[in-house]
């Protein structure tokens, strides 16, 4: 069992506090330990080759703590083939057998945000998840870090898994954002300044805006992923985390040592959009605006939160999409849509010409629900833009934040939300 | 001998296996046809057991799909060498038992040459010029004979960690 908090030195970044913690040792980057697992999070493209890993390789029983295992079905939600509907079936049976409770059916959400949603993720936690982007529970001070299926099939079948301990790269934010600029901004501008793989093996933590909305840091931490980044934290401070209970061992360390040190002026940010084919390819929507658009796409668990939908409604209230132009909204969770049609947000956009599809992941994986073909132009505030991502290998996908995606739909070209 | 792929930086898990052809979504449990198969449809119609990519930096960027690594391994991929790999991409391919090596040779090996591979010792040798490769540990080398981390873990009773040579 890790030993008592007190332990823990001076001079640890929180990543290293966190797996010190969860080892029983301390541990500095670089070191090797291996960690229980406070929560795993499964979704439904992946989980059924956990199932094969754990009943035909590691021949376990069972999983060993059932209680920690969250499963989610968000990436093909609800099924578009009859291949997909089988494996949900068995998914659910498996869920089932096991004793599994924190189970989420089509519709719920992205499992992201169902995890931060549901609080399953927490301060000082370790957890793992089948999708790259579970950096998005350090947006809870949660060391969130993405695995595949077998490394998933160890940590449910022994409760724990081997890690490296990540180097850090501290981002200082400093300043308030500008009208119509938002967290995806800063990311893509650290996509930009640092590349795709400048986090490569490392951590991210941010550090200077206690009056971050938790929608943004759960923008930020999830957004580290296209850096290369291990997990994405925020230390649980201010009014965001005023509901989380961080233990006392956590904390901001003055003396933790960094590899990289970056420093972003918020007050000079403008809206920054990626071009395809890559995630670091970034420049000013200001200088983008010969790019005509046919879809425009806002959701994901990067940026289809409720103060997403509400930063579009606002642009979009009694205005119109452009001829030719679909706007495709998918909040991220059935919480989420069930929010924005209570306060009206909702409406709004569909009066606009906005059409609304389950929660879930939509088309960020070009798998259903709004692929693109061939030439076809996407605005969309998800976070990969590669080749072939939304669909046909020749469609083009342009990533930004929702601001800046709805003041695109108003005027079918790639436009900054201050010029609309 | 084995034939070289070359591939540039940043090769991704979109590039390598679509999310569309994933066996979610088709159920089809062989995946040897659907390694590149938008990004370079010649690849896996051609591609022998034995053969080796030689990639740019951060190599298998993006999903925690398994399955793109798994796919390499279907159609007998021996190693992958490039500079940096993507970090879920590294961990799956261990886990997979498949060989990958951190060294630059992109620029040094082109496109269909052909070399011998000695992943043991950490060589690679394309038409009489050896290149050294990070040698790999013990326990290394147990995984990739074991057939992955999953099959030594159940071998050991353990995790392969911090075993001495």
């Amino acid at each position: 069992m890790p030993e008592p908090t007190a332990s823990l030195p001076a001079g640890l970044t929180l990543s290293e506090q966190i797996l010190s913690h969860a080892a029983g040792h301390v541990a500095r980057a670089g070191d090797l330990v291996i960690a229980p697992i406070d929560r795993c999070m499964s979704h439904d493209s992946l989980t059924p080759e956990v199932i094969d890993a754990l009943e035909n390789e590691l021949q376990a029983a069972h999983v060993k703590h059932p209680e920690r295992i969250a499963v989610i079905i968000d990436h093909v939600a609800p099924a578009a083939s009859v291949p997909t509907a089988n494996a949900q079936m068995k998914v659910r049976r498996w869920v089932a057998q096991e004793g599994i409770t924190h189970f989420y059916d089509v519709g719920v959400g992205v499992c992201h945000q169902v995890m931060i949603e549901e609080g399953l993720v927490a301060p000082g936690q370790i957890a793992i998840g089948t999708d790259s982007h579970a950096t998005a529970y350090g947006a809870v001070g949660c060391f969130g870090a993405g695995v595949g299926s077998r490394d998933m099939a160890l940590a449910m079948a022994t409760g724990q898994n081997w890690f490296r301990v990540p180097e850090t790269i501290r981002v200082n934010l400093h300043g308030r954002f500008r009208p119509g600029v938002s967290a995806k901004d800063v990311s893509l501008y650290l996509c930009g300044s640092l590349g795709m793989e400048g986090a490569n093996y490392q951590a991210v933590e941010f550090h200077g805006a206690p009056w971050m909305t938790l929608d943004s840091r759960e923008t930020l931490c999830s957004m580290t992923t296209e850096l290369g980044a291990k997990a994405g934290l925020y230390y649980p401070e201010g009014e965001a985390a005023a509901h989380l209970q961080a233990p006392a061992w956590l904390r901001i360390d003055p003396e933790a040592r960094y590899g990289r040190t970056v420093d972003v002026d918020l007050d000079a940010l403008e809206a920054q959009v990626a071009m395809p084919p890559e995630v670091d390819h970034v420049a000013p929507a200001s200088e983008l605006a010969d790019v005509k658009v046919d879809l425009v796409f806002i959701g994901t668990c990067t940026n289809g939160r409720l103060q997403d939908l509400h930063a579009a409604a606002e642009i979009l209230k009694g205005r119109h999409i452009a001829p030719g132009v679909r706007l495709l909204l998918i909040p991220a969770s059935h919480r989420i849509l069930q929010a924005a049609v209570a306060d009206g947000a909702l409406a709004t956009l569909l009066a606009a010409g906005a059409t609304v599809g389950t929660p879930g992941c939509g088309p960020c994986i070009g798998r259903h629900l709004g692929v693109i073909g061939a030439g076809e132009v996407c605005f969309s505030t998800a976070n990969r833009n590669f080749r072939g991502r939304m669909g046909d290998p020749e469609g083009l996908v342009y990533l930004g934040s929702p601001e800046t995606a709805a003041a695109t739909a108003l005027t079918g070209r790639i436009t900054a939300a201050t010029a609309v | 001998m084995a034939r070289i792929w070359v591939f540039g930086d940043n090769t991704d898990t979109d590039q390598i296996l679509p999310g569309r052809y994933a066996p979610y979504m088709t159920s089809e449990a062989d995946l040897s046809k659907y390694p590149f198969i938008e990004h370079r449809p010649e690849f896996a119609p051609q591609v022998q057991p034995g053969d080796i990519i030689v990639a740019g930096n951060n190599f298998g960027c993006g999903s925690s799909r398994e399955y793109a690594p798994r796919a390499l391994r279907a159609v007998g991929i021996a190693a992958i060498i490039a500079p940096t790999f993507a970090r879920i991409f590294y961990r799956n391919a261990l886990n997979l038992g498949l060989p990958l090596f951190e060294a630059e040779l992109q620029s040094r090996v082109a496109d269909g040459d052909l070399a011998e591979l000695d992943r043991n010792q950490g060589a690679l040798t394309v038409g009489g010029q050896v290149y050294e490769l990070p040698a790999p540990p013990l326990w290394l080398r147990q995984v990739w004979d074991e057939g992955g981390v999953i099959a030594y873990y159940r071998n050991h009773g353990r995790l392969p960690l911090g075993e001495a040579e």
